[in-house]
């Protein structure tokens, strides 16, 4: 029977010629991934009480990038124990302090096409914008992982959303998803694994294509995936990945999609999620002017690279007013340099932006870009659930990296298209 | 597994992982101080009221967000034997397991009130309202699920698997 490209990955991890949605198989594992919240202090210490050692310690890597301020004690003695857990138990990738996970592994050349992959993060399936298989899990069970190598799972069914025809400009992978949890709501996918595909998606860069599969995670999805191709190709070599091989991982001719959504990419607008959930996506124009406290460009979803760049786009040559907070935490240390270098960050410097440390930071409500009582702010990440990002009383958009930049200038919800 | 007997704690649709598990909960070592915090946004008096053997019910979404595994923990910290929801964010459900605490979906789970007196029976898949008399019967828990909560989590059921002679493990 013919496949789904997740059909094939989990065959191929199940030692199997093919699988069918529905059943339940055990996967031997190619990637483990874990951060410092996850990891060694969670994972990592249920391993020791097994007595048992890691299964594979050229499979697992090991990130840390949720507790790194070092004037808090609690993050100084996480980062003490993540560090003594990696030397003690021989792990061969630890990555420390570089940027946040999802986008350090695929960074460090781990991520390919085909690979099937576990990560003690929700946001794990954001490496499914490379071509892999990537599911996030909880602490015990990725402790399971650590000591056998494998990992059950029910063989999901594929749902394929085809992005059709051309993104204008100032309408970018953000949009499509938020307007996808606006119309689907976040278990509109609920197990499915969510294959975005269609000329709009073929016409994305990697790291837009990242942002999709990072954002399965608020449509329900088991996880996301985009068909590898050359671009993939090209990134990943740029980022060392080695014996990448695209044509082996595609669906196959004839696969089976339990369902198709159409969506027209010249149609869609910029979106914004308004307080607390991803799925009270609409178009920006129905919330003009609403006024803002702060500005917030970071996470895994909103300051990859190419966030960066389209922020500038909009920023280049004008002023955020005087007061008015706006936030850029790139997502790992090689990104910031790169934006430095080419110019992208002076930009954004130079229109009143701050440049912040790299890490979770302000997503989860830590560092500078905490929302303070009150406080209503736009960020390009991914979740705006109450108190996620600030306390109860504060509030937060959701949009794009266009989006955010544009409402920067304004102090207020602004449509990025009359900036560009 | 035994019939548990407790209270109902119904909340709702989208209780998401950051209000079980608040930021500031779940970074230090103390976990039964994390569990204090668990849902103090929406009631402060959670924590220190649920009782051992009681259960948590939810509609839709129970457990959507993060990965955090101290999201279903704090609930078993504080006495929570049971949880039922008209569906689950996958990852919660599979945490639930995995910390050896029933998760059992239950299509009229919003039937059941604030307080009710359950009874829920995780291998025949019922929950018995005794407030207002009516039997549900939840969608039937998979056999390789049932294994790892009878175990008392993943924990002991690996303890026990890694025993076994290499040939035996599959
Ligand atoms: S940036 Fe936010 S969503 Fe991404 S891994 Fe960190 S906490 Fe999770």
């Amino acid at each position: 029977m013919p496949q789904t490209l997740s059909e094939k990955i989990i065959a191929k991890a199940a030692g199997r010629p093919s699988v069918e949605p529905g059943e339940i198989v055990t996967c031997a594992v190619d990637l483990a991934m874990m951060h410092d919240s996850s990891g060694p202090r969670l994972a990592g210490r249920k391993l020791d009480e097994l007595g048992v050692p890691v299964w594979d310690t050229s499979k697992l890597v090991v990130i840390t990038d949720h507790y790194i301020n070092d004037d808090v004690p609690d993050h100084q003695r996480i980062q003490k124990d993540a560090a003594a857990w990696v030397a003690s138990h021989g792990v061969k990738h630890f990555i420390k302090a570089q940027g946040i996970c999802h986008v350090v592994l695929p960074e460090a050349g781990h991520v390919k096409p085909g690979l099937f992959c576990v990560g003690a993060d929700s946001h794990s399936v954001t490496a499914g914008g490379l071509g892999a298989f990537m599911v996030g899990i909880g602490g015990t069970e990725m402790t399971g992982v650590l000591a056998t190598g494998e990992i059950w799972i029910r063989v999901p069914e594929t749902a394929r959303i085809k992005v059709t025809g051309k993104l204008q400009a100032g309408v970018a992978a953000k949009d499509v998803i938020l307007k996808l949890c606006g119309d689907f709501g976040v278990m509109g996918f609920n197990y499915q694994v969510i294959e975005y595909a269609g000329s709009a998606i073929r016409a994305m860069s990697v790291d837009e294509r990242m942002t999709l599969a990072n954002m399965a995670a608020e449509l329900g999805g088991k996880t996301g995936i985009v068909e590898p191709d050359e671009k993939t190709e090209a990134q990943l070599s740029a980022w060392g990945a080695v014996g990448i091989d695209i044509a082996a991982w595609k669906n196959d001719p004839g696969a089976t999609f339990a369902r198709t959504v159409v969506l027209d990419g010249d149609a869609l607008v910029p979106q914004v999620a308004a307080p607390s959930s991803p799925e009270n996506a609409a178009p920006v124009t129905d919330h003009l002017g609403t006024k803002l406290d702060q500005a917030y460009l970071g996470a895994c979803t909103g300051a990859k690279l190419d966030d960066l760049r389209m922020a500038a786009a909009v920023l280049k040559g004008r002023q955020i007013p005087k007061g008015f907070k706006f936030m850029v935490a790139p997502s790992s240390v090689k990104i910031r340099e790169q934006a430095a270098k080419e110019g992208t960050l002076g930009i954004i410097e130079a229109a009143g932006g701050v440049v912040l440390a790299t890490g979770c930071g302000g997503c989860i409500g830590q560092g500078a870009a905490r929302l303070e009582e009150n406080a209503v702010g736009i960020s390009s990440t991914n979740r705006n659930f109450v108190g996620r990002a600030g306390p109860r009383s504060s509030k937060l958009y959701l949009a794009s990296p266009f989006t955010v930049a544009a409402s920067a200038i304004n102090g207020a919800i602004a449509d990025p298209r009359e900036f560009l | 597994m035994s019939i548990i007997k407790g209270r109902a704690w119904a909340y709702g649709a989208n209780i998401d992982t950051d209000q079980l598990a608040p930021i500031g909960s779940y970074q230090g070592i103390d976990m039964a101080a994390g569990a204090k915090m668990c849902l103090r946004e929406i009631d402060p008096k959670f924590a220190a009221s649920v009782r051992e053997g009681d259960i948590f019910v939810g509609t839709d979404n129970l457990g959507i967000g993060s990965s955090r595994e101290q999201a279903p923990t704090f609930l078993k910290i504080l006495g929570i034997r049971a949880v039922v929801a008209k569906s689950f964010a996958r990852i919660f459900y599979r945490n639930c397991f995995n910390i050896g605490l029933p998760a059992l979906i239950l299509a009229d789970a919003e039937k059941i009130g604030m307080g009710h007196e359950l009874s829920v029976d995780p291998d025949a898949g019922t929950v018995h309202d005794l407030t207002t008399g009516v039997e549900f019967t939840c969608q039937p828990i998979p056999p390789h699920l049932m294994q790892i909560v009878a175990a008392g989590g993943l924990m002991p059921y690996l303890k026990e698997r890694l025993k076994a002679p290499a040939l035996d493990r599959a």
